[in-house]
């Protein structure tokens, strides 16, 4: 008989100590359903503008189905570059100082692995999107998570971050507008946190997927703080912005050695992100924008007619002013959010995520996503208005 | 904020202006003053569906008209096109550049009633220098919906 390492368990400790996702088991519950309405989706309704289609379909014709250069193309890391720059005021090279990802998700795995040694401590707060603190830990490093509640808006507070720093403290990991909450936090407040990450000498990881996705407000770039533009990795893409999420296109912006760092690795585990999303992302990028601002301009109503609805309905729900999220608190009915969602889905139809998937915070809230159609919307807050009437105490 | 009202509604005219006002932050009353304004300045001419007559057996037939017309002094197109768009037949009346000038799409029950109308009536008309009539064979899309069968929705009920 061979013999198998320590624990003699097949799989990696590492793999073991990431938890599954907390969604599995409703895929077989819907699956097996008619006339659900989902509010479990973390992506746009729409589909990707056919502009941006017919430019990759075009570049298909043409022949390009080939690797590009690990760092991207050039003409999609100059178009970021510009656009970086009219927006935010920022100027990164596109020689050096961007890397095109396979989506965010594989630029926050990069980032994790290029800064992290084992042990190393991210501060991130609680609840956040289920992928941070799996990418800390895949990288060896612990997740340090700081509480946030509703009467805060969801906020993660400086002063909170600042009372876990340790000397292991390597860096902080943010993403505002927030997945699952919606919230977004204001200029005042990342100040307060760049302020920390400069007195600590933190990294901060700003993963701003969602920047396009704001209503009413103002996004503010966390690179764009006085003195953070060196230490911050920058991570976005095309996603969220312009319905792209299939297209699996992202990116990250930081100084020249971490992006040398994250080169290498995504150079060994990605090579470089689909030659067709590269094309498509450019032409986002080049003509993107009235789409943008008409998709926003939509999520928006949807956005006052679902906070409204559940508001009225029992469900109270803090006001999100970006991404396309809802985060009501369930805590009047008495169940679990787990409990909560299964028995909404089978008794009323109505998929929604429950928040202890984000995160012992979540508990007791459930995420609705508004990127649905009116009126599905309108239904499913009918059927939820059913549904808590029924079980409220 | 006319123009948003005026954008949802362009999307479902049936949308209260109560569901309006939650989606533009106005107040009920706020939306229903900007709707009966704009429907007295005929900024909101009528509310209508789209309805998709073959379903029901309701055959109609349709033919688009290409109209070349003398224009008068003073008046130039005008005064034809009002000639043309008096008659109820006439659904839709569009002045346009190129190589013809007036487009009129005529709605009758059958091929012979719009072909009367066209060679009895239009055509007639003094100014109307010669027509070249269409006849629609089938609509795939109207007003922004397709008419037959639907985008079928492509995405995961969950994602995180």
């Amino acid at each position: 008989m061979t013999t198998r390492s320590k624990n003699n368990s097949l799989i990696s400790q590492r793999a073991i100590q990431i938890s599954p996702s907390g969604i599995r088991k409703f895929f077989d519950i819907i699956a097996s359903m008619d006339g659900v309405i989902s509010l479990g989706v973390g992506e746009p309704d729409f589909v990707t503008p056919w502009h941006i289609r017919e430019a990759a379909i075009y570049s298909m014709e043409k022949g390009y189905t080939m690797y590009t250069s690990n760092s991207g193309t050039p003409e999609l890391r100059e178009a970021l570059s510009r656009q970086l720059s009219d927006a935010y005021g920022l100027q990164y090279d596109p020689f050096g100082e961007l890397l095109i990802t396979a989506g965010v998700s594989e630029a926050l795995d990069l980032a994790m692995r290029a800064i992290l040694d084992t042990g190393d401590e991210v501060i991130i707060p609680d609840p956040c999107y289920v992928s941070y603190r799996a990418c800390v830990i895949l990288a060896g490093g612990t997740p340090v998570m700081v509480p946030t509640t509703e009467q805060d808006g969801f906020e993660i507070s400086a002063e909170d971050i600042e009372s876990r720093i340790t000397p292991r403290t390597k860096a902080i990991l943010i993403g505002y507008p927030a997945n699952p909450t919606g919230a977004v936090l204001p200029k005042e407040k990342l100040s307060k946190i760049a302020a920390v990450a400069r007195r600590h000498n933190l990294l901060v990881i700003s993963d701003e997927i969602y920047s396009r996705l704001v209503y009413g407000v103002n996004h503010t770039c966390f690179a764009s703080l006085p003195g953070m533009k060196e230490n911050t990795i920058l991570l976005g893409g095309f996603s969220k912005a312009y319905a792209m999420t299939g297209w699996r296109v992202g990116y990250a912006a930081a100084n020249r050695e971490i992006i040398a760092a994250m080169t290498k690795i995504h150079q060994y585990t990605m090579l470089c992100a689909s030659i067709m999303g590269q094309a498509a992302a450019l032409e986002a990028l080049k003509s993107g924008e009235k789409h943008v601002r008409e998709m926003v301009a939509d999520y928006d109503r949807r956005r006052k007619v679902m906070v409204k609805g559940l508001n009225s309905i029992g469900l109270p729900c803090f006001e999100p002013k970006g991404a396309f999220y809802a985060f009501p608190s369930i805590k009047s009915t008495g169940m679990n959010s787990e409990e909560f969602t299964e028995k909404l889905l089978i008794e009323e139809k109505v998929a929604a995520v429950p928040g202890s998937a984000f995160g012992q915070c979540g508990e007791g809230y459930i995420r609705c996503c508004y990127a649905t159609s009116l009126p599905d919307i309108e239904e499913a807050l009918s059927r939820m208005k059913r549904f808590v009437s029924k079980y409220s105490k | 904020m006319l123009n948003e009202i005026l954008q949802i509604l362009d999307r479902d005219a049936r949308t209260t202006p109560e569901q309006i006002a939650t989606m533009t932050g106005a107040s009920t009353t706020e939306v229903t003053n900007a709707i009966n304004q704009a429907e007295k300045d005929r900024v909101i001419l009528k509310y209508k569906t789209i309805i998709n007559w073959d379903k029901i057996g309701n055959e109609r037939v349709a033919a688009l008209i290409e109209v070349k017309v003398t224009p008068q002094r003073d008046v130039g197109f005008d005064a034809i096109a009002e000639r043309i768009y008096r008659f109820p037949q006439a659904h839709t009346v569009y002045l346009l550049s190129g190589t013809y000038d007036l487009l009129v799409m005529i709605v009758g029950k059958t091929m012979h009633e719009v072909a009367d109308f066209v060679s009895q009536k239009l055509a007639p008309i003094e100014g109307v220098q010669s027509t070249v009539t269409h006849f629609l064979l089938k609509k795939y899309k109207e007003d922004g919906e397709i008419l037959n069968g639907k985008e079928e929705v492509k995405r995961q009920p969950m994602v995180l």
